[in-house]
């Protein structure tokens, strides 16, 4: 059974005025521990919908989400699933709690009653895991954007989570704060083999991610290695999305009439594939 | 007549242990119809630059001058020459308040005071500029509005202001790839057909490289870079001294470089990077033979 | 400028005060406090002044913070000086155009002046020097025995933490807004009353409107951290009763002695 399995799930926002929208529709997914998914999709593609089904925020308005097994309609493993899949929100702001580092990345733990030895064993190790061990006892607005969401990181980290979700964790960050923060999901996947879903709009990150998968309009269009997807140039600017440098060029390549082999995504690809 | 800074220094918080000097010694001239872009690290500087644009800010040291007249200046000279500034902010959709697109919109043109129907005239001259359609928008709530619409009755907001300089601070941070292109096309057609002078403050190099005739490049308070994109980024040294990548079409075609095609590096959009290692390759296929 | 307050900010350090337990901390404030009006002679304020200097000199806070947190305040000392010097009955030393200086006036003036600065001192020389979590969580723990009488002791306390937490935030964020609105032409220095109010709305809206929505992504995010209220909680800092709360306690309680001494001797 894989970790997270979304079967037939439709998701309708309710709105004052009697309309409504279905953002999420009919929605097939499964997602196996230790996977590396990066999510893509305009804005209003139903990424963030579906993210919020991921840890019970959002609950099915048809069909089932699982999660590590369980119903996340099953009130009574609420916590449970919560704490299997840890979430990061695009604003680093408005998600840190408390006023001092350390005692964020430990309001996880504390809410699941965890002893305070072991809160602060995991805090330090948390903190250690995403290198941000010197700022434990700074305050949250001296920090980077980028130095925040690694806060936010290693505050779900600190509940011992499976699954970490990253909703545009990087879509207000400068570029050294994208670089951290993808960094740092990188290295937890790798080492950790930590599962990561991972939304974003900068298709460099998608790149980083063993399976892509593309919305639209509330449903799965595409869903296969970053190579496969990238490589489709034509089908990705039409659905509004960009592709890295390298598959773009490759493509304008190909299509002047140069050889090039159909799978290139990144610059080490085509720099071996134009100068062997 | 351009906007001048001469040896501007600024340093907030002075007189306490806060203290923190954010621009030191900063002289630039930006000439009438130019388009430039400013870019550096969060701290290097540049939000304070340009926050004196505009006279939000008044230098601790030196002086800002909008077509020869000293923003911190005389009273009534001082406040006309700041008008000519529009300034749009990071965000700026959460600045809008009104209940109305088109009332927020006119919010600018109200405070100088202009007659109702050359308000009215304003609004939706700018509100066709940022492709909101007039008689279906002016009554929505902006609030109602998706990301990147909001973005544009805010932008429109500014415009509205109908400035001679328009200063916009990210302006395309947060949007989505389509809603990003969109924006950047209306802001160059904003350069080239109502002949504005644009200073742009951006993360993105590849934006910067296809836009821009003139990039300053910010570290630590100083000005480090000042050239055009042709020039500018291929400054190594100082560029890793800012601590700014190169474009990526820059990085890629350097790359194939140092990897024995010989390309020229100076290509700021995938069009352009293409066609430059197509003719690459033609050269060496026919040296080849 | 906004960004220049400093009432209720922190400094960390390790200094004894640091360490101290914020209860005992609170407790021994309200102590104090107590102490500025009961023992409100020469002798008890020299004593409580000289405590208050030794306390300063031992948050390892630089001094200049502590006048700064007095500086809000500059206006309201001034005034209620100037009252008291001049509206106390008694031996007129100076006078000018209708205001009769008296010497009582100026003694009355002085100490209450030095009764505020000392409340503040105090005040401040608590927020300095505990950390915003453990001052609200040292408050939970003081009002925990009220619950049985409804006193939602956790929430008020989770509701300052977070107010802590955002105060810096939203001085930025009315900082950007202001500027953004004064781009727009939005003058907020001219006309009178009434037109400032309104001037007040472009820049009260968005704030109102971005205070919703951070509220919303911080529940949702608190949720999403299996925040569910006070119940099972636990935390990683647990409060400990410690030797330097005993000494603190001890100290405290030797001054209180010294000062009702010296009262009770009319000094």
């Amino acid at each position: 059974m894989a970790f997270i399995e979304v079967e037939e799930l439709s998701f309708v926002y309710p709105s004052e005025r009697g309309e409504r929208r279905m953002a999420l529709d009919q929605v097939n997914l499964s997602i196996e521990e230790g996977e590396f998914v990066a999510v893509l999709g305009t804005n209003g593609s139903g990424k963030s919908t579906l993210a919020k089904h991921l840890n019970a925020i959002l609950l099915p308005t048809s069909g089932v989400c699982r999660v590590a097994g369980m119903d996340t309609r099953d009130a009574a493993r609420l916590w449970d699933i919560r704490q299997n899949v840890g979430m990061v929100f695009q604003n680093p702001d408005n998600q840190i709690i408390a006023a001092i580092v350390e005692d964020d990345v430990a309001f996880g733990p504390e809410n699941l009653g965890v002893p305070s030895d072991e809160i602060r064993r995991r805090v330090d190790e948390a903190l250690a895991a995403v290198g941000m061990s010197s700022f434990r006892g700074f305050a949250p607005h001296l920090l980077s954007g980028g130095q925040k969401q690694r806060i936010a990181i290693a505050g779900t980290l600190a509940m011992h989570t499976k699954c970490l979700v990253l909703d545009e964790p990087t879509a207000m960050l400068d570029p050294v704060g994208r670089g951290e923060v993808l960094d740092t999901v990188r290295q937890l996947h790798q080492e950790s083999g930590i599962t990561v879903v991972y939304i974003t709009h900068f298709m460099e990150e998608a790149a980083a991610a063993q399976r892509v998968v593309v919305m639209e309009e509330g449903k799965i269009v595409e869903d296969g290695s970053p190579k496969e997807i990238f490589s489709r140039v034509d089908a990705m600017k039409k659905r509004g999305l960009d592709v890295p440098l390298a598959a773009e060029v490759a493509w304008k390549l190909r299509k002047q009439g140069v050889r090039l082999p159909e799978d290139i995504v990144t610059d080490e690809e085509l720099v071996v594939a134009l100068c062997r | 007549m351009p906007i001048e800074l001469k040896g501007v220094s600024y340093t907030y918080m002075k007189g306490t242990p806060f203290e923190r000097m954010a621009l030191r010694d900063v002289s630039l001239t930006i000439a009438d119809g130019s388009l430039t872009a400013i870019a550096g690290h969060t701290g290097s500087g540049k939000s304070t630059l340009v926050q004196h644009l505009n006279g939000l800010l008044h230098p601790t040291q030196g002086e800002v001058l909008i077509d020869g007249v000293n923003l911190a200046g005389k009273k009534k000279e001082a406040v006309l020459a700041r008008r000519k500034v529009g300034m749009v902010f990071q965000y700026p959709e959460q600045q809008l308040f009104e209940e109305t697109v088109a009332a927020d919109i006119a919010f600018g043109p109200r405070n100088l005071e202009l007659p109702e129907d050359e308000i009215e005239r304003r609004v939706r001259a700018a509100m066709e500029f940022v492709q909101l359609d007039y008689e279906s928008y002016r009554d929505v709530t902006p609030f109602k509005l998706s990301g990147g619409q909001m973005r544009r009755v805010a932008i429109a907001g500014v415009l509205a202001l109908e400035p001679q300089y328009l200063v916009l601070d990210e302006p395309t941070a947060g949007l989505d790839p389509q809603a990003r292109e969109e924006l950047l096309r209306r802001i160059t057609d904003l350069h080239r057909k109502k002949k504005l002078t644009i200073i742009f403050v951006s993360h993105n190099m590849q934006d910067i490289a296809r836009m821009a005739e003139r990039v300053v490049f910010m570290h630590d308070g100083r000005i480090l870079i000042d050239a055009p994109p042709s020039e500018a980024f291929f400054a190594d040294e100082k560029m890793k001294e800012a601590g700014l990548a190169a474009p990526p079409t820059v990085a890629l075609l350097s790359r194939l470089r140092q990897n024995g095609l010989l390309v020229e590096a100076d290509a700021f959009t995938a069009e352009e990077a293409a066609k430059r290692i197509a003719k690459a390759i033609r050269k060496k296929e026919g040296t080849a033979c | 400028m906004l960004t220049d307050i400093t009432i209720g900010q922190f400094f960390p350090g390790t200094s004894v005060l640091h360490r101290m337990d914020p209860r005992a901390k609170l407790l021994l404030l309200i102590v104090l406090m107590a102490a500025i009006f009961i023992f409100d002679t020469p002798g008890g304020y020299t004593a409580l002044t000289g405590l208050a200097l030794a306390l300063i000199f031992l948050s390892g806070v630089p001094a200049s913070m502590y006048f700064r947190s007095l500086r809000p305040l500059w206006w309201i000392l001034a005034f209620t000086f100037l009252i008291h010097l001049c509206a106390t009955p008694g031996e007129v030393f100076f006078r000018f155009w209708i205001f009769d200086m008296t010497k009582e006036g100026l003694s009355r003036g002085f100490f209450l002046c030095l009764r505020l600065t000392l409340l503040i001192l105090f005040s401040s020389l608590l927020t300095f020097t505990t950390s915003p979590l453990s001052l609200t969580d040292g408050m939970e723990r003081l009002l925990r025995p009220l619950k049985a009488v409804g006193v939602p002791a956790h929430e008020l306390a989770m509701m300052m933490t977070i107010a802590l937490r955002f105060v810096p935030t939203l001085i930025e964020e009315t900082d950007t807004i202001v500027k953004a609105q004064q781009s727009r032409g939005a003058d907020f220095s001219t006309g009178n009353v009434l037109k400032r109010v309104r001037h007040l709305v472009p820049i009260l809206v968005p704030l109102f409107i971005s205070s919703f929505r951070r509220a919303d992504e911080l529940a949702t995010a608190m949720e999403a951290r299996c925040y569910r209220g006070g119940e099972g909680r636990t935390r990683m800092k647990e409060l400990h009763v410690g030797g330097v709360d005993y000494a603190a306690a001890g100290v405290t309680a030797l001054l209180l002695a010294a000062m009702g001494a010296m009262k009770a001797a009319g000094v």
